[in-house]
């Protein structure tokens, strides 16, 4: 009777955790599964193709360094009720905080255009049109955020980060070799000696993993859903979940085209999608969906980024609970956004590649700053309080930040100077 | 139009005004970091300034 009743304690205390996070779960979830956008799927596609398994080692230790950087955002937004472009502002005057907030729009909005290359791309395996396409996803994200309510809004895009998952089954169905993945994937390895391809693909891996949008993006979702500071412990497991999730599907790319398409030079997740409906129609299949999903939760948070940064700096209404006639310059950013940047990938001969390129270097510019300021607010006692960075937290924040802004500023001079690291 | 580009520019004023204060303690540790993040852009800025030179030439 005792165990019974303690056995039922324990299940009524799990069944309320669980109840409790799933009312507090969003923002770290979702940010960290739009993490895998268009752009991801094809690095992840690509790093399988090349190196096989061995990089999945590399792979899992970004689940910290994407944990550690985004549960900041989470804390500042929590204690603060500011997003980040507003801390910027507040925190370090008008020049920081207008060179963030354009860097972020041209950043946000060219790497829109990249997340409607990669659905267009998509959904062109199965026959459909490009405008067909750009003309559904629009009017798609117009029902998405036009009910009124950020919990809708959020659900909607939880269910689009759970199909996201399609590459698993696709994993188990090109049955890869277990012990192949745990020999070549889990053991710290540089395949073929560490060379300037290597260092290119390590630099690519974290460039997708960490984007500027990213931080923009939780703490503003965190304010608009009103997270509290008693609310942070959840905030972080979220963030935690999330981060674990990302890299567990990334993982599971590279087992695919790691174990179809090794030696194969990958260029783009459409033509990794395509080679692998040769061998496998269903696990191509998958891949393509999984591309054009991925392209879907980019851009649903990528726009709303943008819209949030310019509604809390020029003073508009700009929260997801409200209406279009309530906040009509939210969604008019929200919409222009996403339309211009749709068209752009109908225009024929668009320099497709090349804006694909540059969104690399100008977020390589907008990075660093988003980081430095990211760990400076959180030291700020003044506003932060008891939340504020513990020195532990400040020497793994500051180790992982340096790191960062030294890769990731390497890889956008490596695509400026491709030959340089050859 | 005149008076949407005003309200516009007034509005930018407003934002410069408001923030004009950072409001960060500017210990020695923030000016340093400021100062390295202003060095690092001009750095950047300089190397995409001279790819574009390369590319036009």
């Amino acid at each position: 009777m005792n165990l019974a009743s303690r056995l039922y304690y324990r299940l009524r205390k799990w069944t309320k955790a669980v109840q409790l996070y799933l009312v507090i779960a969003g923002p770290g979830l979702v940010v960290m599964i739009a993490d895998n956008d268009a752009g991801g799927i094809t690095t992840y596609a690509a790093t399988g193709a090349k190196y096989g398994y061995n990089l999945i080692w590399f792979l899992l230790i970004l689940i910290p360094v994407a944990y550690y950087v985004q549960e900041m955002t989470v804390r500042l937004g929590a204690v603060t009720k500011r997003g980040h472009a507003e801390a910027i502002f507040d925190g370090f005057g008008a020049f920081w905080g207008w060179f963030s907030l354009l860097d972020l729009m041209i950043v946000d909005w060219l790497t829109l255009v990249t997340e409607f290359i990669g659905m267009t791309a998509a959904l062109k395996i199965f026959g459909v049109p490009p405008w067909v396409t750009v003309v559904g996803v629009v009017a798609l994200m117009a029902v998405i955020v036009m009910n009124g309510r950020y919990w809708t809004w959020e659900k909607i895009a939880m269910l689009f980060c759970a199909l996201n998952l399609v590459y698993v089954p696709g994993a188990f169905m090109v049955n890869p070799s277990v012990s192949d993945i745990v020999k070549e994937g889990l053991i710290p390895n540089f395949a073929g000696g560490f060379n300037g391809d290597l260092f290119f693909f390590l630099m690519a891996n974290i460039g997708t993993t960490i984007a500027p949008w990213m931080l923009f993006f939780q703490q503003s979702s965190v304010v608009d859903k009103g997270l509290q500071e008693k609310d942070i412990p959840w905030g972080k497991f979220d963030t935690l979940f999330g981060s674990t999730l990302t890299v567990a599907v990334a993982v599971f790319i590279v087992i695919v085209t790691g174990t179809v398409l090794k030696g194969v030079d990958i260029e783009s997740a459409s033509q990794a999608a395509e080679q692998l409906m040769e061998t496998n129609h269903w696990v191509g299949t998958f891949m393509a969906i999984g591309l054009f999903d991925a392209g879907l939760l980019g851009a649903i948070c990528i726009s709303l980024a943008s819209s949030w940064a310019f509604g809390e700096i020029f003073g508009w209404a700009h929260s997801l609970n409200q209406k279009i006639r309530e906040a009509p310059w939210f969604y008019t950013s929200y919409f222009f956004t996403l339309i211009t940047a749709g068209l752009v990938v109908l225009i024929p001969g668009a320099p497709l590649v090349l804006i694909t390129l540059f969104v690399q270097v100008i977020a390589v510019t907008l990075l660093p700053a988003a980081l430095v300021f990211l760990i400076l607010l959180l030291n700020d006692k003044k506003h932060m309080g008891e939340y504020c960075n513990t020195p532990l937290e400040n020497v793994i924040g500051s180790f992982i930040v340096v790191a960062i802004v030294a890769l990731s500023s390497l890889y956008g001079i490596s695509v400026m100077f491709p030959d340089l690291f050859k | 139009m005149n008076r949407a580009f005003g309200k516009f520019a007034r509005k930018i004023r407003d934002i410069n005004e408001r923030y004009r204060t950072p409001q960060i303690e500017m210990s020695p540790r923030v000016r340093i970091a400021l100062l390295a993040l202003r060095l690092y852009l001009l750095f950047l800025v300089g190397l995409m300034v001279y790819k574009f030179v390369l590319l036009l030439t």
